[in-house]
């Protein structure tokens, strides 16, 4: 049964891969207002590009083949092909920034999972205190704030106003050094864009925590519970942040899939490290249209996938899923 | 509320920058000005400086005065007046796109979940694609396909640097998010008793529909408002900041931040201020939107008292 249902799952997820890459495909060939090749070859490309493009992308062909086209390019061959930067194989590319970018996320996800644990116990355990409303009051700060901006006020911060005082004079320059390279100065180099990464997520997940405790302490099993003589630290840890727990699991699986797969891209431009979405954010300078395809389809790949592992885990875990939807 | 007041001063103020731009600055926000000076406390004060480091110029930093109040760009233009210029831009936007989010996804929720059958099973299934396809993603596809050379559609053209598409862009995107639940919420209103009681009465569809569906989810379309405004003045600080947002040389507070990224160690005012004016009116309409949440939902009311 469990087997049948989660089969079920990868079909949909496989349905909704199709609807995307022929959506992709619709924006970037068949948007009208332009000769789609004029658009692949970038500005002011010759008519030589222009040819070359047309017959690489079979845009002298009926649509379905133009899409097959676009596919084996980014799939099967993986040989898609800058008409910008003449010559820059797009896939390879893609592949190799991709650690930059997961060392990214997986740091910040850390942070913001215990900061907003920490934040949201703390705020229902004393709710309608003092503290309460402080850390509610920053929360909402912390979501209102463009993420980029942020970034570059840290980056003011750590990298000119304060880096000759002892608080960030550790701070290394902007810029990633592999983990396999140095791992201390991967941590160190990482550190200042993973906090500003999380703040965001702190403040949102932090809230929504909150308001899940305040809304699980008015239930029957923690009154029960209450009922029992339990403390009221154990009332939470062990009751009411386990329900909790769950909103946020299949929250943090959204959110890390959409970061992994292009989200991050303002806080790598803002800290110069050459992830995905650095590559994503050249491509948007020159409007390098194939590299752009490629990192939105392999962006939405991952995300897509993703978000159908944590399904699937919701199946296993949870057996009232099972006979939900 | 404190939350409105300081929406309707922020509103107000960015209406009053051509105002501000005539009388105050006294100077042409969007004309460069690289060889200017102003009179500063008697002294004549070049707008652009000679750089400490002895290469190239700086542009002249915030005076805290009525001209270059909050100092000048890399083009020599004032910050202060580019910032209520861009304002106006970002609210637009900002205003417009929740607009046509919150029409359209009132429209398809509302036809989804009221007309059932395959029509649902279509359009849910188009938002559930939608909603998988990652927000920044498709707006970034549909931004650098339309900014490299416009929209054609007939007869309508739009030109690639209109304030249109981000507008429509911003708009579209974040559809699912609202249209799903509205199409819940219309399933679960459609099944209630009340409904039932009116189908039994003989109540012609139409007149359900108007009548007992619509004022319950125009509630709902109102409480988002503020929040998703919220959401979309931050996808077009982001777009504008990736320079496929708002167009040169009009102004948004994500190009301003965009500007300022260049002297951000000389004179960081340029990208602060910006982010500071979306940071205070972002924070203004979460709290406005909690506001009209417990206005409207008297569940999260008693929440609140508990």
């Amino acid at each position: 049964m469990i087997f049948l249902l989660l089969l079920r799952r990868l079909g949909e997820m496989v349905f909704v891969l199709f609807c995307i890459s022929l959506l992709v495909f619709l924006i970037f060939f068949a948007t009208p207002g332009a000769d789609p090749a004029a658009r692949i070859a970038g500005r002011g490309a010759t008519p030589q590009t222009l040819a070359a493009v047309r017959h690489s992308f079979g845009l002298d062909q009926p649509w379905p083949v133009q899409y097959g086209l676009m596919m084996k390019h980014l799939f099967i061959t993986r040989d898609l092909t800058s008409f910008v930067n003449i010559g820059q194989k797009v896939v390879p590319a893609v592949l190799q920034a991709a650690p930059v970018t997961l060392s990214l996320v997986f740091g910040a996800a850390i942070i913001w999972l215990t900061m907003a644990v920490l934040v949201g116990v703390a705020a229902a355990t004393w709710r309608g205190s003092l503290l309460d409303r402080a850390l509610m009051l920053l929360s909402l700060v912390g979501v209102s704030m463009p993420v980029f901006w942020l970034g570059e006020v840290a980056n003011l911060i750590t990298q000119a106003r304060f880096h000759n005082t002892w608080l960030f004079s550790w701070v290394p320059p902007l810029g990633y050094v592999p983990l396999t390279q140095n791992p201390l100065m991967w941590f160190k180099s990482l550190i200042v864009p993973w906090t500003v990464l999380a703040v965001t997520y702190i403040g949102l997940y932090g809230r929504v925590l909150r308001a899940n405790l305040v809304e699980a302490m008015n239930e029957d099993y923690i009154r029960t519970a209450r009922a029992k003589g339990l403390s009221e630290r154990q009332i939470i840890f062990r009751h009411a942040l386990r329900m909790s727990l769950i909103t946020l699991v299949s929250m943090f699986g959204l959110d890390f899939g959409a970061l992994v797969g292009g989200g991050a891209l303002l806080i790598e431009v803002v800290s110069s490290l050459p992830g995905v979405g650095m590559l994503t954010y050249q491509a948007l300078q020159n409007l390098d249209l194939p590299f752009i395809m490629a990192t939105v389809m392999y962006g939405a790949i991952f995300i897509v996938a993703a978000n159908t592992v944590v399904d699937m885990l919701y199946v296993v875990i949870d057996p009232r899923a099972r006979d939900g939807r | 509320m404190a939350a409105a007041t300081i929406l309707v001063l922020v509103v107000a103020a960015c209406i009053a920058a051509p105002w501000y731009a005539a009388h105050v600055s006294q100077t042409d926000p969007f004309a460069s000005d690289l060889d200017g000076s102003i009179t500063l406390n008697g002294q004549p004060v070049d707008i652009m400086q000679s750089a400490d480091t002895g290469f190239g110029v700086t542009p002249i930093g915030p005076t805290w005065s009525a001209h270059y109040f909050l100092g000048a760009d890399n083009q020599g233009r004032d910050v202060a007046a580019r910032l209520l210029y861009g304002g106006r831009n970002s609210l637009l936007i900002a205003g417009g796109a929740t607009l046509i989010c919150l029409l359209l996804a009132g429209l398809v929720g509302t036809v989804a979940g009221f007309s059932g059958g395959i029509i649902d099973m279509i359009l849910a299934r188009a938002l559930d694609v939608l909603w998988a396809f990652p927000v920044y993603l498709l707006a970034i596809s549909l931004s650098a396909v339309l900014i490299s050379h416009g929209l054609q559609i007939g007869p309508i053209v739009v030109s690639s640097d209109s304030l249109l598409i981000p507008v429509s862009i911003i708009g579209l995107v974040f559809v699912p998010y609202v249209a799903r639940p509205i199409r819940g919420q219309v399933l679960q209103l459609a099944q209630s008793d009340f409904v039932l009681a009116a189908r039994c009465l003989g109540v012609p569809r139409p007149r359900i529909l108007w009548k007992d569906i619509m004022p319950n989810v125009t509630t709902t379309l109102i409480v988002f408002t503020p929040l998703m405004m919220a959401l979309n003045m931050l996808t077009e600080a982001a777009l504008s900041f990736l320079s496929i947002g708002v167009q040169p040389p009009a102004a948004s507070w994500g190009t301003i931040i965009l500007d300022g990224e260049g002297l951000l160690y000389t004179r960081p005012m340029v990208a602060v201020a910006p982010g500071i004016a979306i940071m205070i009116t972002v924070v203004a309409l979460n709290f406005l939107g909690d506001g009209v949440r417990e206005a409207f939902d008297p569940r999260a009311k008693l929440r609140v008292q508990k």
